[in-house]
């Protein structure tokens, strides 16, 4: 039945449009604004289901394409399409969204209809970023982005969410330039930016190299690598629960969903000649950030942290795939992206729930420093069994999510060079570290003070949210094959065409 | 139509299915739904995998080889979830599914009054069905994954009294612990997928010889590295953690934080071993690695010997058995190194059934003392309790090999393997696994003296009020506060523990000293283990005393001519004299050797090095980094540094506004030529 509608529009523009009624409903309706917004997210989730339904699997094909001139002058496209890697995407986003707006039925009481507003004007934004062909129209959705995200942080933040607020903007502005640099110089080269286009171009390797590296920072800088990291821990801190779970969940996505896109098709030899400079990056994110996290005080900062050492298995599968589909491995280069995409996903799931929870502690509390908090399982026993499975997955256990993307990059990478492999695998030790002591300060113990002793356990809307991730994440850890056979079109193409020298 | 498949899935499925009723709906179903699901569900498992062992024996099954489901594909490498079941396999079923059977039981017994009864059932049940995955897996994903399935079960149960602190921090302990093996394992499982292209058992050990023979690794550049080493000594990394060898043991005393139930049958009959039977299916790839095969060797003689002498100075009666399970983990690995595959797994399985049995008697104490565990506070107790006085003593027996007993076969054939054997650090292996004995026999009769014999050094002080309940009923809500009462002092006498917990004791008792006369000469010396085991060369030194063996009686005779039989004797005499008769010497031998027995009380140091090494020494790092990396250079000094900088920047250009046209027009006309030679650099 979704055959001949325009789905990618539609789910770009019905959580966008949908957002002006739920402002109309003004903040003294509360409760109105509340379930339009949970009816929008709900229906655009239902809608997105609808992709997989006439969705070819075995394609590596754009699908579902709509191509409408939209700057007829500069030759500006409103050309949006899906493969198996954005659709896998576009999912979590319409997913996360569903989750935040219930996660953010109680927890946020000021200016409700504007929060709700703008967490569907952000939904329908990443979607398009996720959808879009045309690369103008892609900096479009991703600098507009920004706008919402940098509303919810700086109205619904903390005490220093200007700071943060402004750090998160400028930081991730000043990465964009470049990246609108670049698609300047490549439309001057080929008059079009299609997405498709631009990876058919031959550059040479100088060229190659300034365009790699203006996306680099664009992407680094939205994923975030080291060491242009430290927005993140702020923002996170800053942010409201919903926020902070979007951010984590879906936008940082859009860094690793970046390289897959750009710098891998249209900067093949670059990508390969400094792609030590990724990797080295990445397992920078791992070590390092892993050991900076254990030594975090405050719990929201420490799963930042944890956030930029996970995302380094996405940056580290995406580049160590280079030098090896060079070398004629190319299922080892397909473990390496299929880890990353995987890892990405699954990222999402537990990323938000370790948020999310936090959140729910934060509600009663008030406070996000683990010195706060112990013994926390005596008087919520139900939250307590979620955050302890939550953290399982943070720490890569098999059978959850947390541990496909992490093996098949671990696998991959020691295919490549062993000491990579050996760097990266180092997470199982740090990773568990930092979760297991976070949760013995705040889980286990005697209680640990009257505050403490206060505590009631999770609602049913809470326990709901919970549930509902926990079972995306036993779900994806125990059966990842779906996950994986929705990329493994795309992500073989993808090979075949980064084998491909471009150099002219 | 019942095939071996479903057959199989109900094993494996049965008491994960138990595991949910009693873990989700443990409220609704009760305390006696939830023990009643879980041990039916293993009683199945129990009964359907001693069928499979049948069937396997007799030829009436081949070995089972099949896939159940996909677990990802990526082009032509593909993960699978599956069972591969042969002898090896159902050996360890019964092994699992036996001790995990009589465990359940006993628990009702012990855990009667705790609050989370049912949390306790479904964790045990979950961690037989997460046990049966690891080693009926058929490839090494799912091998991985149950590897770390049961030890998150282990966390769960090491940290069950979660008020604790010394059990949430022993916990997470054994998983750190145990993650560092885990590095090595991963590492290893990386290495097999490098060479073989394949995580499939079948695949892997087929071209075992055609792939790894004279195949390279370099790793650091410039030194090409045995394949067949590299991934033998990275996979045993992976079985030092779990199975708990030098310099990875450190865990498994603090588990002992965990209830007694688990320190049987976790940290000493089935998941403790895991490493054991890894390496054992590994035969095929061992077998191409001498290198890797000392190493093995080298490490279990080191713990063999050295754990056990730690074993001595202990007090609490669950940290000498865990001692003595870790010298014997060390035993088992001996006979890996030697290549006696075999008379690992048969040393596997008697100690099994064995160290069960000693840890629940334990446990039987423990609770007749009122949850008071040093040993200096017990004794004379067998005139209270004469089942777990008399089960105590068999299983006793068996561990220190007297002849006749289980653990006599087994590990006496451990031990002349290792004598039999020429590969380099045999001799030091051969030294370990002799004097092992010895320290064997001298704690352990050490232990029987000190709880069942003697004087009682308890007081019962008789309190006016009466006790309905069978015992603790002063614990009001969990075992948290024992040892709240002065060391000693007990409020009633101790008695013997109720039907529950001593029907396991006799029921594990039968096997410990029937089970190494029955099978030692299939398993052993005939060809049991054919297929799943490999030897190379003429079989390995298991062939060499397959040629002097003569049926069990043989043994036995022989047994009592050779010198672990004397050296045993030697324990148990010292002991005898000591413990029984003149405890005196034991105070003055500590004082005379005082910086022996400080260097024993300490454990070598090792634990202390590893707080301050990884443990302080990582936060230290961690604090460096973060304030030296994350806050002083790139946040103070390049971003709000660079924030400053364009302020002053700013500052200046305020100046250059100067108002006047031309300099603006100079300005943009300068702007216009940087940027334009910029491009045509760039696109040069």
């Amino acid at each position: 039945m979704f055959a001949n509608w325009p789905l990618l529009s539609i789910l770009i523009w019905l959580p966008i449009l949908g957002a002006i009624p739920v402002l109309l409903a003004g903040d003294r309706r509360p409760d109105t604004a509340r379930l339009l917004a949970l009816v929008v997210a709900a229906l655009t989730f239902f809608i997105s289901l609808g992709i997989l339904s006439g969705f070819d699997q075995s394609s590596a094909a754009m699908q579902l394409q709509e191509n409408h001139v939209w700057i007829e002058t500069l030759n500006v496209r409103y050309h949006l399409g899906v493969d198996g890697i954005s659709v896998a995407l576009v999912l979590l986003t319409t997913f996360t969204s569903v989750l935040v707006i219930i996660l953010g039925w109680g927890s946020v009481d000021e200016k409700v209809s504007q929060y709700m507003a703008a967490m569907l004007v952000l939904e329908g934004l990443m979607v398009g970023v996720f959808c879009a062909m045309d690369a103008l129209l892609f900096y479009v959705f991703f600098e507009g982005m920004l706008i919402p995200m940098f509303i919810l942080i700086g109205v619904w933040g903390g005490a220093r969410r200007v700071y943060a607020t402004l750090k998160f903007f400028i930081y991730t502005f000043f990465g964009s330039i470049f990246m609108l640099v670049g698609l300047i110089y490549l439309y001057f080269k080929t008059g079009s930016f299609e997405l498709a286009t631009l990876a058919q171009v031959a550059l040479s390797g100088k060229e190659q190299a300034w365009l790699f590296f203006a996306f680099l920072i664009a992407f680094a800088v939205k994923v975030p690598m080291w060491p242009v990291h430290t927005w993140l821990p702020d923002a996170h801190v800053e942010a409201p629960t919903g926020g902070s779970v979007v951010l984590a969940a879906i936008m940082l996505k859009i860094g690793g969903y970046g390289f897959i896109r750009f710098s891998l098709p249209i900067t093949p030899d670059a990508s390969t000649e400094y792609a030590w400079v990724v990797i080295a990056m990445s397992l920078i994110a791992v070590v390092y950030v892993g050991y900076v996290a254990l030594v975090q005080e405050d719990m929201k900062k420490l799963i930042a942290y944890s956030s930029i050492a996970h995302m380094g298995f996405v940056t580290l599968g995406v580049f160590i795939s280079l030098a090896l589909a060079r070398g004629g491995n190319a299922t080892g280069a397909a473990v390496g992206i299929q880890g990353a995409m995987v890892q990405m996903i699954s990222h999402g799931f537990i990323s938000g729930a370790m948020f999310a929870s936090v959140g729910v502690l934060y509600d009663r509390m008030h406070t996000r420093m683990i010195r706060d908090y112990g013994g926390v399982v005596n008087t919520m026993p139900r939250f307590a069994t979620f955050f302890v499975l939550f953290a399982m997955a943070n720490c890569g256990l098999p059978g959850t999510s947390g541990f496909v993307g992490e093996f098949w990059v671990i696998l991959a990478a020691f295919q490549s060079n062993a000491l990579v492999g050996a760097l990266a695998a180092f997470t199982l030790i740090i990773g568990a570290a930092y979760t297991l002591w976070l949760v013995k300060r705040v889980i286990f113990g005697e209680v640990a003070n009257d505050n403490v002793a206060a505590l009631t356990d999770m609602n049913a809307r809470e326990t709901f949210v919970l549930a509902t991730l926990a079972v995306a994440v036993l779900l994806f850890g125990l059966w990842p094959a779906p996950l994986g056979n929705l990329m493994d079109a795309p992500i073989a193409e993808l090979v075949k065409h980064i084998v491909i020298s471009k150099g002219a | 139509m019942i095939t071996p498949k479903l057959i199989l899935l109900v094993i494996a499925l049965a008491p994960l299915f138990g595991a949910i009723v009693a873990g989700l709906f443990g409220r609704q179903v009760g305390r006696a739904g939830a023990h009643t699901v879980t041990i039916a569900g293993v009683l199945v498992s129990f009964l359907l995998s001693a069928y499979v062992l049948y069937q396997l024996s007799t030829g009436g099954w081949g070995v089972f080889n099949e896939n159940l489901y996909t677990w990802f594909e990526v082009g032509p490498l593909s993960a699978h979830v599956g069972f591969l079941v042969d002898r090896l396999t159902a050996v360890m079923m019964v092994v699992v599914t036996s001790v995990s059977l009589l465990v359940h039981i006993y628990t009702i017994g012990y855990m009667h009054e705790d609050p989370g009864y049912q949390r306790f059932f479904s964790y045990i049940s979950l961690f037989t069905f997460s046990m049966l995955m690891l080693v009926m897996s058929n490839n090494f994903m799912q091998l991985f994954f149950g590897w770390e399935a049961v030890g998150l079960v282990s966390y769960l149960l090491i940290g069950f009294w979660f008020k604790r602190p010394t059990a949430i921090f022993a916990n997470m302990k054994a998983f750190l612990v145990n993650r560092v093996g885990d590095f090595g394992f991963l590492l290893g499982i990386a290495a097999v997928l490098y060479c073989f292209g394949s995580l499939d058992y079948a695949t892997v050990f087929r071209n075992a010889d055609a792939t790894l023979v004279g195949k390279t690794l370099t790793i650091i550049s410039g030194h090409p590295w045995e394949a067949a080493t590299v991934i033998g000594v990275l996979l045993f990394i992976g079985a030092m953690g779990k199975s708990a060898q030098v310099p990875l043991h450190v865990w498994l005393p603090d588990s002992m934080e965990g209830p007694t139930p688990i320190s049987a049958l976790i940290h000493a009959a089935t998941m403790v071993t895991a490493g054991i039977f890894m390496v054992a299916r590994m035969s095929p790839l061992y077998e191409l690695s001498e290198t890797a095969l000392s190493f093995v060797m080298v490490v279990g003689a080191t713990t063999a010997l050295f754990t056990g002498l730690i074993g001595i100075v202990q007090n609490d009666v669950k940290r000498v058995v865990a001692y003595s399970t870790l010298s014997q983990l060390g035993y088992m690995t001996v006979a890996l190194g030697v290549s006696a595959y075999s008379a690992a797994i048969f040393h596997l399985m008697t100690h099994a059934f064995f160290k069960a049995l000693l840890f629940l008697g334990a446990g039987s104490v423990i609770i007749a003392m009122h949850h008071e565990q040093d040993m200096r506070y017990m004794g004379g107790l067998k005139k209270y309790m004469p089942i777990t006085f008399i089960t105590g003593w068999i299983g006793t027996l068996a561990l220190t090999g007297f002849p006749g007993f289980s653990g006599f076969f087994s590990k006496d054939a451990i031990i002349e393997a290792v004598h039999e054997s020429h590969r380099w650090g045999s001799g030091y292996a051969y030294f370990c696994v002799l004097i092992g004995v010895f320290v064997t026999a001298l704690y352990s009769f050490r232990l029987i003296y000190l709880t069942y014999h003697g004087k009682e050094r308890f007081v019962v002080e008789h309190k006016n009020h009466a006790h309905g309940a069978q015992h603790d009923a002063h614990h009001d809500d969990a075992h948290d506060d024992h040892g709240h009462h002065e060391p000693g002092h007990l409020e009633h006498a101790p008695h013997e523990s109720p039907w529950v917990v001593t029907l396991p004791l006799i029921l594990l008792a039968i096997p410990s000293v029937i089970i190494g006369w029955l099978t030692i000469g299939p398993m052993l010396f005939g060809d049991f283990f054919a297929g799943a085991i490999v030897v190379k060369g003429e079989g390995g030194p298991l062939a060499e005393l397959a040629k002097h063996w003569h049926g069990p009686w043989g043994m036995v005779l022989h047994g009592l001519m050779a010198p672990p039989f004397w050296l045993a004797l030697a324990g148990f005499g010292v002991a005898t004299y000591v413990y029984l008769f003149n405890q005196a010497i034991a105070d003055r031998a500590a004082k005379l050797f005082a910086p022996l027995y400080r260097l024993l009380q300490n454990k070598y140091g090792i634990d202390d090095l590893y707080f301050a090494v990884f443990a302080r020494g990582g936060l230290k790092l961690g604090r460096g980094l973060w304030r030296g990396g994350d806050v002083a250079v790139i946040d103070d000094g390049l971003v709000n540094g660079s924030a400053a900088l364009v302020a002053r920047i700013a500052a200046g250009v305020r100046k250059v506004q100067s108002g006047y046209l031309y300099h603006y027009a100079f300005a943009m006309i300068l702007g216009l030529i940087v940027l334009l030679g910029g491009l045509w650099l760039a696109a040069r």
